[in-house]
């Protein structure tokens, strides 16, 4: 299956899309009121977008330096090329140290790199601390968004979730009780785990340090107790300077969730003093598909992203299809820009997912314009190969009648009498797609172009009439 | 100055009086605007559905058409976000001059000519104006909801918003896409309908009784939602609205106040 019938699948509950569009309007709507907050907000949105590309344009240097300062301060720095390698390095620190169970916060990366599934697989247990990452951990599923990990859920739902996995009393749907219920079942957790695996919000290449940002102390109390933090970051996330951080922790919350700032913001520098409570910090700088992405102008832009999310909230397509429809890692139009490189048969109509209402592009608070992306995609998606044929071809048969005014004013006129003609049955089975529920336009005899001339025609009589007087 | 109409193609087969709207509206405001016969398609079907090879070869050809006009004048913001997208990177081995002509939305160039200076007429009903999101956010006709920008005229509320009796009502979401998009109307048929059903809710709860648009894309798929629907809008397009609004007191127009029109005639040529 693809975008278009798991959307269909989605959209067939009415009640349930009703309901996922006006939870992610909401959210929307609360970012419309933070961003009201910034006094000046697209200045704000010009130099996180000037620093991103600034980053971009020197990404080895920046991360040489990093590498430096990072070691300087105890971190020991890792290279991924790729979401193998990535999940190796991890399986290995775990090895050495014989360490079988491990928390993990937040992370789209560890995600992209399928690192759970390859944990289990070696016996080793892995346990998601955000809530929502969580409750689809339990469920087996993927997020369905990248900040709100289980949005496409009713309260009921993660209420009879619990009652089966955590034994607490059915048919409870009270959000504040349900998460009480995670924070006692997940205390036990955090105090069982040898490891702690964070993502990285922002590394720092000034400092060697990086921040994460969670609204919920996970990554903290994930990482406080083990003597093991493991941190995974994709190759895009660096900004030069501590400085460059305001910008960005501005936007991000706002963009987000329309909150002024997350509730943590934790700044990790090092691993902590070796006294009383010795710790090893190590960073994994992964690839995967990055550095393909950095040598296309048409889409290089995309990896200055910062994972807020507000491009979802605001899709008018991802709000009614639902984040599983994307089938991918990361859904929305962001997703829809970055999936189709890593494997463009896969992802080939996500970028038809869209109206390109633009509407993406004008909140991303790093101005990336998603939408004129999503339609370099077609072209080169076209290019490769990966549009249907019929598609492809009945387009460029069509432009090619188009593009000639004989042509395209018979094509015009046979079209409209062979649609006048056909009874109303027939024609509708016919244009079923649109038919299905939409009344067709009534198809007029004459086109405009017929019309005018006649209008010329008549008006030129009438002021030779006028002139005859 | 030369004027011409862009008459968008699916204006020319599916709704040729919306063209004659608006040859009607220019005329009483006294444009000379030229409808020249070669115009076909100005590509966006075939660059949205992937095809831009097709696409260039239409731009190319409606830059030979228009080549000589000073303005194009097209019925639609979708249409003319399109050719202004391809105006600022000429496809491979563009012939003539792109950067001569100068393309504007209908109500942008009624608008720039000032016509809500003088009367527009009157239309004396609740009005729900649907944002084509090109003319919005490619045109950049209006401020969108999501930037801070600083505020723009959206001519197509302005010239609304000065015709006697006509009430614009408020929309909770102002901007919401209708759902249309080209092929993904029939591609992604499913969710394109929700997306229609949902703007119509809008305008229902709004308390429309007329939806009208810069846009007849968008008003396809509204209208054709409409019918089959629980709703009983009448949708036209913004330039049948502005010529019913002038015919509803053409009295007023055959004797201009202090000459308006001859004035206006000299300003756009």
């Amino acid at each position: 299956m693809g975008h278009i019938d798991r959307a269909r699948e989605f959209v067939a509950d009415a009640e349930r899309t009703r309901w996922h569009d006006q939870a992610l309007w909401f959210v929307r709507t609360k970012r419309d009121r933070a961003a009201d907050q910034v006094p000046d907000w697209e200045a704000l949105r010009e130099q996180a977008s000037g620093i991103k590309g600034f980053a971009l344009g020197r990404l080895p240097a920046l991360w040489r330096e990093f590498e430096a300062k990072a070691a300087a301060a105890g971190t020991i720095v890792h290279w991924a090329r790729d979401a193998a390698e990535h999940n190796e390095i991890i399986v290995r620190l775990l090895r050495e140290r014989r360490i079988r169970h491990v928390v993990k916060s937040k992370s789209m990366l560890t995600e992209e790199c399928g690192l759970n599934l390859h944990l289990e697989a070696q016996g080793i247990e892995i346990v998601d601390t955000d809530l929502g990452e969580r409750i689809v951990q339990l469920r087996k599923e993927r997020p369905s968004h990248i900040v709100m990990p289980a949005i496409h859920l009713r309260r009921g739902e993660i209420g009879t979730l619990f009652a089966k996995e955590m034994g607490s009393a059915p048919e409870l749907d009270d959000p504040e009780e349900l998460t009480a219920i995670a924070r006692r079942n997940l205390r036990t957790t955090f105090l069982r785990a040898e490891a702690g695996i964070t993502g990285v919000n922002f590394a720092i290449a000034e400092t060697g340090g990086f921040v994460v940002v969670t609204n919920e102390g996970n990554a903290d109390l994930g990482t406080a107790l083990p003597k093991l933090h493991i941190a995974c970051v994709g190759l895009e996330k660096i900004i030069p300077k501590q400085k460059d951080l305001a910008p960005f922790l501005r936007l991000l919350a706002r963009s987000a969730t329309g909150q002024a700032i997350t509730t943590y913001t934790s700044h990790f520098c090092g691993p902590r003093p070796p006294s009383p409570d010795p710790q090893e910090l190590h960073i994994i700088v992964v690839d995967n598909g990055r550095s393909q992405l950095l040598g296309r102008p048409a889409f290089r832009e995309a990896l200055a992203c910062i994972r807020c999310g507000a491009c979802l909230n605001t899709c008018p397509v991802y709000r009614r299809s639902g984040g599983h429809s994307y089938e991918a890692t990361i859904p929305g139009p962001i997703g829809s820009v970055l999936e189709p490189s890593r494997d463009p048969a896969k992802h080939r109509e996500l970028p038809g997912a869209c109206t390109l209402c633009g509407s993406c592009t004008d909140i991303c608070p790093v101005r990336i314009p998603l939408h004129q992306q999503l339609l370099a995609w077609r072209g080169e998606l076209s290019e490769m190969g990966h549009t249907r044929r019929s598609k492809r071809f009945g387009l460029r048969l069509l432009a090619w009648l188009f593009a000639r005014p004989m042509t395209y004013r018979w094509l015009g006129r046979s079209a409209r009498a062979l649609v006048r003609r056909i009874p109303a049955a027939p024609r509708d089975r016919l244009l079923n797609a649109w038919t299905r529920q939409r009344a067709l336009p009534e198809i007029p005899k004459a086109s405009f172009r017929e019309l005018y001339r006649q209008r010329m025609a008549d008006r030129r009589r009438r002021e030779a009439l006028h002139s005859d007087d | 100055m030369r004027i011409a109409l862009f008459v968008p193609c699916y204006i020319d087969q599916l709704k040729p009086e919306i063209g004659l709207a608006a040859l009607d509206v220019c005329e009483a405001f006294g444009f000379e605007v030229e409808f020249p016969e070669a115009q076909t398609c100005c590509g966006q079907p075939f660059l949205n559905g992937g095809e831009t090879r097709g696409a260039d070869s239409l731009f190319q050809h409606f830059m030979d058409v228009f080549a000589g006009y000073d303005q194009v004048v097209a019925l639609s913001g979708s249409c003319a976000a399109t050719l202004r997208t391809q105006l600022s990177r000429p496809p491979r081995g563009a012939r003539s001059e792109t950067d001569a002509v100068r393309i504007v939305e209908f109500c942008e160039f009624l608008v720039a000519q000032d016509v809500e200076k003088s009367s527009l007429g009157q239309f004396p009903h609740r009005v729900g104006l649907h944002a084509s999101c090109h003319a919005l956010r490619g045109l950049r006709l209006g401020t969108p909801s999501e930037t801070r920008e600083s505020e723009r005229i959206d001519p197509a509320r302005r010239l609304l918003s000065s015709i006697a009796g006509l009430q614009l009502v408020d929309l909770a979401r102002p901007d919401e896409c209708c759902g249309f998009g080209g092929l993904f109307s029939v591609e992604e048929e499913a969710v394109s309908c929700r997306m229609g059903l949902d703007r119509l809710a809008d305008h229902r709860i709004a308390g429309a009784d007329v939806i009208t648009s810069t846009d007849l894309s968008c008003l396809l798929q509204l209208d054709g939602l409409a019918r089959r629907g629980d709703f009983a809008f009448r949708v036209i397009h913004i330039a049948e609205l502005l010529a019913e609004s002038l015919t509803n007191s053409a009295e007023d127009h055959l004797q201009p106040a202090s000459g308006g029109s001859d004035e206006r005639r000299e300003k756009a040529s």
